[in-house]
């Protein structure tokens, strides 16, 4: 009996619409067991987790999930209503949308403790405060009083593990419980989780994609894959010696650095630069609060002063957090946010005229982060890369026009080879990674000499990631293309810059060669940046 | 989300493409276009099928087509050199005698046709002469009914497209361009959303000749907001979007970002709503016609037809049948409206 484990999955099938998106799943969580499940997105494992409380929608669950002895498969609604948060707790990737806005946060969670142990309204919220207080949110009693809107990214998350932890559940199921948050806030939350998991002794099945999170944080690791779990085992065996295929795939992913070295010598013979800013200042906006903003509107600033150089066939990487003003930079390098300051690209600035910024616009392109958002859901192939020649090229016939884009379909590895009419597709039958192709495509097909990449790899899965870095790296080599690339995450400027700067609060901190920046950071800022990276 | 998306699977069809799958799928709504459409063609040839002329005319070895010339009644041997009536009993005789002949439409009364042969006092109830009877003036009811059906369906369309023109235009810049532009138009928009478009119609039919064309340019001067306020909506949503961003860098253009880009994406709302604008354009002239605000008197419409029935209570037929074909009109358009709004749902497009 002792052996017996807290929770016992065996046979688990979730099928949505006749579609099976987890099938078979096995595994085990003891009391006190830090398991990690490890997937790409389409893996099935968030719904794993949502199907063991019977919270996956419209799902067709079959197979078993025994926990403490009971099949929680077999529970009625009402039964389970009663494990739901008092044994098993479940905290969410985007702490946003899973805490009512209309409600304070302390009011949440005594809301669960009247709920569930049947305390008095002025006892909960008594204990709210001090579960807050645990979770490490300083002034608990103030910040009970606050709507989730009024905090921030990390405190809204340690206010969810708060309500998740307030019924002292025996397993808690973490759901990509850092993924929504910035780097140096992502450390802290976990050193949250590993404390309290200590502390209160309950099993923790964290779901993510990360492999730093794992490797940081979990006892045994089971890895998934298209709703098979392929392996699984204790985290330094599974690292150390990966026994299947994907799980070395997903291990290998880790991007590699492949790119033009920059020669010595033009470190000093003033090089010549395709992005010049000096003192750059970019400001929205705001509405004033009270009756100040009827009549003037304030202002944000949201990059101050910013001084860089692009060099010709390198990548300047721009690192930083959300809010810190990166893309606000990029967007003001490519013409589409007003910016005072000085900024030459290739010799020319932007002016406020149309036609004038025209050429201008043929030699800086862009890529965006969301592949997802950025290709129009209602233009086939054929238009979207097209439209470059469209508008710079008009006196291209159509067929010239489509040999073209099939040229440059083809130096981003899509071809008529492995999508039959190609050209005819819109872009919904594309994956992350192939859109984030197409993407490329339409921005090459006008042969700039600048790419901005705003967080091109952000959306998508660690695999395909690399593949990506691994296509803009050749072509920056074959094409001599330079590139500014904005991104939050340490290891894709540590694969492709040359040059980095450090972004906080829209001023730049740091700023330097890769090596300088990464290997020996001066700002404290950036030695935290590095270090939760690692 | 892999990288393994089935290749070799050929090229699915475009969003529109699908979404017009969706709606075939719909029975209900499928059937009630093909009906509708039907019933519009048919009424698009009302001349031929509910006419006081014969299509042709075999009188003495010549052929005559009335309903292209008129012929005076001495053609035919009558007395006078006034236009023939083909449905006078002397006429008749002349024309199908001596191996004379002509073809007449089914229903042989034109919409103002007054039958002055009528064996039955005005109104008459339904006969083997007029099969739904007549109105007050001894005027055939379903010829009133073809003609009136095609003038409120062809005034609804037309007001429905020129609604959605201004609607999309105005929506589109407001939406588009944002700041003051946006904020001075909705302004503009409130103002005139408080006119009192009713008192405006008393004042204009009483200053100016009534007109089907004056009915249409007043309606449709208040007929865009509605729509306008989607459009503006779905711009401001888009013209966000990294696509949009991606055309920019490219240096499009404007309008063209706006006519390539934007426009296509934006056009859920509009599509979804068109049936219902129809239904709606449709049931405004009709109120204003019950009103006696509406079409020139003598227009067949089906609101005055109903203005009619609700006078002589006791001809049921009247407003049975105009009725009839009124729910039946608008019933027709909102199970299109349904199948549409389904076909364009991106939630059911998953299923």
């Amino acid at each position: 009996m002792s052996t017996a484990a807290l929770l016992e999955v065996k046979g688990l099938q979730v099928a949505f619409g006749g579609k099976t998106v987890v099938r078979g799943v096995d595994f085990n969580i003891q009391a006190g067991e830090k398991l990690a499940l490890v997937g790409e997105s389409g893996s099935g494992k968030t719904v794993t987790a949502l199907s063991l409380l019977k919270l996956a929608l419209n799902a067709d669950v079959q197979g078993q999930a025994r926990f403490d002895g009971q099949d929680l498969m077999q529970l009625s609604e009402r039964q389970l209503r009663g494990v739901r948060g008092s044994d098993i707790a479940m905290i969410f990737q985007e702490p946003m949308t899973a805490l009512n806005p209309l409600y304070t946060v302390g009011n949440q969670i005594a809301e669960v403790l009247q709920l569930k142990q049947a305390l008095s309204a002025r006892d909960a919220l008594q204990a709210a405060v001090e579960l807050i207080a645990k979770t490490g949110i300083p002034e608990a009693a103030r910040r009970a009083q606050a709507y989730p809107h009024q905090l921030s990214g990390g405190q809204r998350q340690r206010a969810m593990i708060a309500m998740a932890l307030a019924c002292k559940p025996r397993l808690l199921l973490a759901d990509e419980p850092t993924t929504a948050l910035d780097v140096t806030v992502r450390g802290q939350i976990l050193d949250l989780l590993t404390d309290l998991q200590r502390e209160t002794g309950m099993a923790v099945l964290l779901i993510t994609h990360d492999l730093h999170l794992v490797r940081k944080f979990a006892d045994r690791v089971a890895v998934m894959e298209q709703g098979h779990l392929v392996e699984q085992g204790p985290v330094d065996t599974v690292f150390a010696n990966p026994q299947h295929a994907y799980t070395r795939k997903l291990l290998a992913s880790r991007p590699e650095r492949n790119v033009v070295e920059r020669l010595a010598a033009t470190d000093n013979a003033a090089p010549s630069a395709v992005i010049e800013a000096a003192a750059v200042n970019v400001a929205y906006p705001v509405p004033l609060p009270g009756f100040k903003g009827w009549f003037r509107q304030g202002q944000f600033d949201a990059v101050k002063n910013a001084n860089f150089v692009l060099r010709p066939g390198l990548t300047l990487g721009i690192v930083g957090e959300s809010g810190s003003g990166k893309s606000t930079l990029a967007l003001a390098a490519l013409g589409l946010l007003p910016f005072t300051g000085a900024l030459h690209l290739t010799g020319q600035t932007w002016s406020r005229d149309a036609q004038a910024n025209k050429a201008l616009r043929r030699a800086v392109q862009v890529v965006f982060q969301d592949p997802f958002s950025s290709l129009s859901p209602r233009m086939t192939v054929e238009e979207i890369v097209g439209e470059g020649l469209v508008v710079h090229a008009p006196e291209l016939n159509a067929a010239a026009r489509r040999s073209q884009v099939l040229k440059a379909l083809e130096e981003v590895g899509l071809d008529e080879v492995q999508f039959p009419g190609l050209l005819a597709r819109y872009p919904h039958e594309f994956s992350g990674g192939q859109r984030q192709r197409l993407a490329v495509a339409r921005a090459l097909i006008v042969q700039p000499q600048v790419l901005v990449l705003d967080e091109p790899t952000s959306a998508l899965d660690v695999t395909i990631q690399k593949q990506v870095l691994a296509l803009l790296q050749r072509l920056q080599r074959e094409k001599g293309l330079s590139y500014l690339l904005i991104t939050h995450d340490v290891d894709v400027i540590r694969a492709m810059a040359h040059d980095v700067i450090v972004m906080k609060d829209g001023d730049i901190v740091e700023s330097g060669t890769v090596e300088q920046v990464l290997d020996a950071p001066q700002n404290p800022y950036t030695q935290r940046l590095v270090a939760a990276a690692q | 989300m892999t990288d393994s998306t089935n290749p070799s699977a050929p090229p699915s069809l475009g969003p529109s493409r699908r979404a017009w799958l969706r709606f075939k799928r719909n029975r209900l709504g499928f059937w009630s276009l093909v009906i509708f459409c039907t019933l519009v063609v048919l009424s698009l040839f009302a001349e031929v099928i509910s006419n006081d002329k014969p299509l042709v005319v075999r009188y003495q070895g010549q052929f005559y087509y009335p309903l292209v010339n008129d012929y005076p009644e001495t053609t035919f041997g009558g007395d006078f050199l006034t236009p023939t009536d083909y449905l006078d009993p002397f006429i008749r005789e002349k024309i199908n005698a001596d191996g004379n002949w002509a073809i007449f439409p089914i229903n042989p009364y034109g919409a103002n046709t007054l039958n002055y042969f009528a064996k039955e006092p005005n109104p008459s109830r339904p006969t083997r002469d007029n099969w739904l009877g007549t109105d007050d003036r001894g005027r055939d009811l379903l010829a009133q009914l073809i003609y009136g059906f095609r003038l409120n369906v062809l005034f609804g369309l037309a007001l429905t497209v020129i609604g959605v023109f201004l609607g999309v235009l105005t929506g589109a810049i407001q939406g588009f361009f944002g700041g003051k532009t946006d904020l001075f138009f909705q302004r503009f928009i409130e103002v005139w959303t408080s006119m009192p478009e009713l008192y405006l119609l008393i004042i204009f039919s009483a200053v100016f000749a009534p007109s089907v064309s004056l009915l249409l340019i007043l309606l449709s001067l208040f007929g865009w907001m509605g729509l306008s306020d989607y459009v503006r909506a779905e711009f401001l949503r888009n013209r966000q979007m990294d696509y949009v961003r991606a055309a920019r860098a490219l240096g499009v253009d404007n309008w063209r970002i706006m006519w390539r880009h934007i426009l296509p994406n934006s056009m859920t709302p509009v599509v979804s709503f068109l049936p219902f604008r129809m239904s709606a354009a449709i049931l405004a002239l009709t109120s204003l016609d019950f009103l006696g605000l509406g079409v020139p008197p003598g227009t067949p419409s089906l609101g005055e037809l109903l203005s009619q029935g609700k006078n002589s209570i006791d001809a049921w037929w009247i407003s049975l049948s105009t009725f009839a074909v009124l729910v039946v009109t608008l019933l027709l358009l909102t199970f299109m409206g349904d199948a549409l709004r389904d076909a364009l749902d991106p939630r059911k497009a998953a299923q």
